[in-house]
């Protein structure tokens, strides 16, 4: 039976229900709930809610939890999210599983509390230092929010690398109807690289350095060829109207929603028109897109930011088709009609990309 | 209710502790039962305390594409902060139900509805002011029904959780709004 | 032949990359000898931190984590927290426990965490290369206070067991000195009951270890061991400055 439910703790519950026991965060609008949700509910479960002095100590107690090999997970907004940027690289490097929320929030600065996209660079290029990605999901509804959280955890695990899931804070703080149907997982390898405590076998470290260039060098070239596998085996994405569309645009998460009901205003106008939503904003969804490029004779980018992934839209498109963009910032979401306008200013009118 | 593909678009403001936010919760949660798709989207942060706390309901007999509410098709104003904000906003056509009790006579609309109503005094006269958003939502119910009656009962009888006080108190405030509503 | 010495089961045999007279061998291995005596090499998790002792991982025979500079004591948190059945410690320099982690040290102890911190002060960034510390003595020449730590300026040394001290989840707080036999044997003797205290759940456990680093205080390992007795110790409060309240007393 369905719940109505707020898209925070309905990721909350899901982790929960994905054998995550610990939850280390500091409280930050507009995400509080998920805190708030697993300070409620660990302690039925038998896990563990930790509020942490900050965001800087919050993920690396992920990190030390992470290590050890238990499924962890912390939850944040835009501010707390650039707090947390070098423990996310050492987490990639050190190769320790774990999930990230980020329910962003307006930048820059302490910015404001409305819902954004504008942490897009921050969660696709890597926001720490050296080359390095994270497995970026971005659902659109308080159900994709549910079904994507579970399948993090197995994701993490799967590659060893930190998964963020990425919501704006209308999803956060939205209620929907929601299901919890059972989760059949991924097949998994034992932890054995765990900092457990070395009972029965040689010790383990779980570290992120190392002490030659040469070692160095070898080793992101190791993670190149992991993140070129998840490359291969992870880009999603879902199309709205796409079959017989002229047009496209390009929107994950509330501006993907509210892009659907500009394309039913298009259509009703006899606009062929389409919608491209990247689930995995990295990887980004390239081999959905490369096979509409012949099909589609205009793109445009619907961001809650001044345009962040125009950028990667632009480097598959390639000059094929021109690209326009429309955003709102600060915490403002576009109104249907309005993306409609700018579409037909943009793309009927002839913008090149 | 019509088979043909509805959509409806709520906005329900007022201050903090008038219970706008509840009564959208109620909506939402009645809207699901009867098997509709529904989203609910607080206005949060610092707004929420002071100013206006606003809600954006929306039910649709089919998938929800965009869930905010910048023109509503119905909104309900508590407070005169509301009201100002939320005037203009309301699509042609659309109905604006307004606390009478704290909103004077202001300029208004004529492409729209606008239904007043003495909500604090009704539920005033009931013993309980607290209960002034179940009587808006009672008359909002009875002019043009949002989900069937039953349902929006049974959730109300639900929320009240195990306080059955507080759920006659709510089901007899949901009755006066209705029966105000007949002799408008 | 009978052996009257053998190295500790609590190191591995990795050979030691300190400087001559650097006293982090010394630490190194008392932690090594308790981890055998206290049967808990198999069941501990150490955490690293960045600085000199920032390859500790590979010395300890403990499993290890590598923490960011500032951070071992989160990371342990969520180490211990994730296995409260295991023995959980950090090995810190100042600079790392100090100053960039201050407020993760602070905290842990606030909340009392079941860990062990073992805080190493040499008065210096030893691995960077002889920047000033957060416990640099007023006057102390360093490559960032190449005209002596001026206290108007550049502040006061930090003494952060005696802070700790006042923190009430912090409940075995000692600093030791590790420039003499007698010395190390206290600090042995401190070790012991900080792992104690954490096994017996009764809080966080910190030890304070007075260090020397002769290649950026620019002496001998003779002098670094006189300047450390004549300069350091009367400036950090030494001892036992905090144990459990529990029956007895001092009776851990």
């Amino acid at each position: 039976m369905a719940l109505l439910m707020k898209g925070n703790e309905a990721i909350a519950e899901a982790a929960i229900q994905a054998g995550c026991r610990l939850f280390y965060g500091y409280p930050i609008t507009p995400s509080t709930e998920i805190p708030e949700y697993m300070a409620k509910k660990m302690k039925a479960v038998g896990g563990t809610y930790l509020q942490a002095e900050s965001e800087v100590a919050a993920i690396y107690m992920v990190y030390g939890a992470g290590a050890v090999g238990e499924r962890v997970m912390t939850g944040t907004s835009s501010p707390g999210f650039s707090l947390m940027q070098e423990g996310l690289s050492f987490l990639f490097a050190a190769e320790i599983p774990c999930v990230i929320v980020d329910v962003m929030r307006g930048g820059p600065g302490l910015g404001g509390l409305g819902p954004t996209q504008a942490d897009y660079f921050q969660l696709t290029k890597g926001g720490g230092h050296g080359d390095y990605h994270a497995i970026v999901l971005a659902p659109s509804s308080v159900q994709e929010m549910v079904d994507l959280t579970k399948e993090s955890f197995d994701l993490a695990d799967c590659y060893r690398n930190l998964v963020i899931i990425a919501v704006d804070g209308i999803l956060g703080q939205m209620m929907e109807p929601v299901e919890f149907p059972p989760f059949k997982g991924r097949k998994l390898e034992p932890k054995d690289w765990a900092a457990s405590g070395a009972e029965g076998r040689p010790k383990n470290n779980v570290i992120s350095y190392y002490l030659t260039p040469e070692l160095g060098e070898s080793e992101n070239i190791r993670w190149g060829d992991k993140m070129s596998m998840m490359k291969e085996a992870e880009q999603r994405f879902v199309e709205y109207e796409m079959e017989d569309a002229d047009y496209a645009f390009v929107a994950f998460g509330t501006s993907a929603r509210i892009t659907e009901t500009a394309i039913d205003i298009l259509r009703e106008e006899g606009i062929k028109v389409g919608l491209f939503r990247p689930v995995t904003l990295w990887p980004f969804p390239e081999k959905g897109l490369t096979a509409r490029l012949d099909q589609i004779k205009g793109w445009m980018s619907i961001e809650l930011s001044a345009g962040q992934m125009i950028e990667d839209l632009k480097l598959v498109v390639n000059g094929k088709a021109p690209v326009g963009f429309h955003g709102r910032m600060g915490g403002m979401t576009p109104e249907p009609e309005d993306v409609v306008t700018a579409f037909k200013e943009q793309l009927l009118g002839g913008v090149q990309g | 209710m019509s088979t043909a593909r509805t959509i409806t678009k709520y906005k329900f403001a007022g201050f903090g502790g008038q219970g706008v936010l509840f009564i959208g919760k109620v909506l939402a949660q009645a809207g699901m039962l009867a098997k509709q798709q529904v989203t609910w989207i607080p206005a949060y942060g610092p707004e929420m305390r002071g100013g206006t706390a606003n809600c954006s309901v929306i039910i649709s007999s089919k998938k929800i594409g965009s869930p905010t509410v910048g023109k509503p098709n119905v909104a309900i104003v508590m407070n005169e902060a509301s009201y100002l904000k939320f005037i203009d906003t309301v699509v042609p056509g659309g109905t604006l139900y307004v606390n009478s009790s704290l909103i004077p006579e202001l300029p208004g609309r004529v492409d729209i509805r606008i239904v007043r109503v003495p909500v604090n005094e009704i539920a005033h006269e009931m013993g309980d002011e607290k209960v002034a958003n179940i009587v808006m939502l009672g008359v909002m119910q009875a002019m043009i029904p949002a989900v069937p009656d039953d349902i929006l009962e049974k959730v109300l009888l639900q929320l009240a959780g195990k306080k059955p006080a507080l759920a006659e108190q709510n089901m007899r405030a949901l009755k006066a709004g209705k029966e105000y509503a007949m002799n408008l | 032949m009978k052996p009257i010495f053998t190295k500790t089961k609590g190191l591995t045999d990795r050979p030691f990359h300190y400087c001559p007279g650097c006293t982090h061998g010394i630490i190194h291995r008392l932690i090594g000898e308790l981890l055998e005596e206290m049967n808990l090499i198999e069941k501990t998790i150490g955490v690293a931190p960045v600085g000199c002792s920032g390859f500790c991982e590979n010395y300890f025979a403990c499993d290890m984590i590598g923490a960011a500079h500032g951070r071992a004591v989160a990371v342990a948190t969520g180490a211990k927290r994730a296995r409260p059945d295991r023995f959980v410690f950090t090995y810190q320099g100042d600079g790392d426990g100090a100053s960039i982690g201050l407020a993760e040290t602070i905290s842990a102890a606030a909340r009392g965490e079941r860990i062990t911190s073992i805080f190493v002060n040499n008065a210096i960034y030893g691995m960077t290369g002889g920047q000033m510390a957060p416990t640099s003595l007023i006057g102390q020449k360093t490559s960032t206070s190449p005209y002596g730590r001026d206290a108007e300026t550049m502040g006061f040394p930090l003494d952060l067991p005696k802070i700790l001290t006042q923190v009430e989840g912090a409940v075995y707080v000692a600093s030791v000195s590790v420039d003499s036999p007698q010395g190390i044997k206290e600090a042995k003797k401190a070790l012991r009951r900080a792992f104690q205290v954490q096994l017996d759940g009764l809080g966080y456990s910190f030890v304070s270890i007075l260090s020397t680093c002769p290649t950026n205080w620019g002496v001998n390992p003779v002098e670094a061991l006189e300047w450390l007795q004549t300069k350091m110790k009367p400036h950090f409060a030494l001892g036992e400055l905090k144990v459990p309240t529990i029956e007895g007393g001092d009776a851990v």
